[in-house]
């Protein structure tokens, strides 16, 4: 089955609000092996400036994420994930996520295209408090290997 | 984690010194579980060589993670990433062993930029494959 064209430009509905606290930061920081102090340490973060410990960068991805499911998870998209690979990623961040933001995600597909065999497929994610505060633009491009043939 | 790197201190074209980064199985279970990313390529060898993958590969954000580490260590706590992208060009496989797979990750300033940011072009390769093409960190220094 092939990604389903009619998508591009579709904007989803954001995701549940994601409250952000220092557990889920120190697992994630655990799963990717950094030590850092300030995603753990409340106090090592506020030394540094912040009100409460921070996220790591690629943390983004867990929220995010929350969002683009709503595109893929679309049965009608026709993505085949188990054929999926991360093509590209990056991340715009109007400043660090932190424990105690309370945050939502909103996907758009901003790209199909086709690239030899494969499919790949761009979501523009905003990361936004529930507040209306912009934290962070996600961009991802998925591969869909073979999703041309 | 080192001190804070000045801006002023730091020049265009210096080169970081690189950093090696570990991923085992056991690394990408717990990344799973931690980020939500249950894909099967990332922990079920039988289905990933089923969908013609040479083995169990890592998640590209548990590799782009590897480099965000690298840039964050490099930076220290008074700095802030505030734009960060990578092209994943190969997989990191993961053999089922005790060992798995090295990330390693290498970085140069590649440009100074206004309001003591700086530009950090990154590669990260695992065994003899580029992990990581066009990546770059733009940081902002103390």
């Amino acid at each position: 089955m092939a990604i389903n064209r009619d998508y591009l430009g579709r904007t989803f509905p954001a995701a549940a609000p994601y409250e952000v606290s220092r557990v889920k930061i120190a697992e994630f920081a655990d799963a990717i092996g950094d030590p850092n102090p300030l995603y753990r340490d409340r106090a090592a973060a506020q030394a540094a400036g912040y009100a409460d410990v921070i996220a790591p960068p690629t943390f983004a991805i867990v929220i995010s994420m929350a969002g683009s499911a709503q595109a893929v998870a679309d049965p009608g998209l026709g993505l085949n994930y188990a054929m999926v690979v991360h093509g590209e990623q990056r991340f715009e961040y109007s400043r660090q996520i932190m424990a105690g933001d309370v945050v939502t995600a909103q996907a758009t597909i901003s790209d199909i295209k086709e690239a030899g065999r494969n499919v790949l497929m761009t979501t523009q994610t905003q990361i936004r408090t529930v507040d209306g505060e912009h934290v962070c633009t996600a961009h991802s491009t998925l591969v869909e290997r073979g999703g041309a043939a | 984690m080192t001190a804070s790197v000045g801006y002023g201190e730091v020049k265009e074209g210096a080169e970081l010194a690189p950093a090696s980064y570990p991923a085992t199985r056991l690394s990408l279970v717990k990344y799973c579980g931690a980020s939500g990313d249950f894909n099967v390529i990332h922990w079920n060898e039988r289905i990933a060589k089923a969908v013609g993958l040479p083995n169990v590969i890592a998640h590209g954000m548990f590799t782009m993670a590897q480099a965000g580490r690298y840039v964050t260590d490099w930076a220290g706590p008074g700095a802030a990433v505030v734009d960060f992208g990578v092209r994943f060009s190969s997989p990191v496989v993961v053999p089922d062993d005790d060992t798995g797979a090295t990330i390693e990750v290498s970085g140069t300033v590649e440009e100074k930029l206004d309001g003591n940011r700086v530009v950090l072009a990154l590669t990260a390769r695992s065994g003899e494959a580029k992990v990581l093409t066009r990546a770059r960190a733009v940081v902002r220094l103390p």
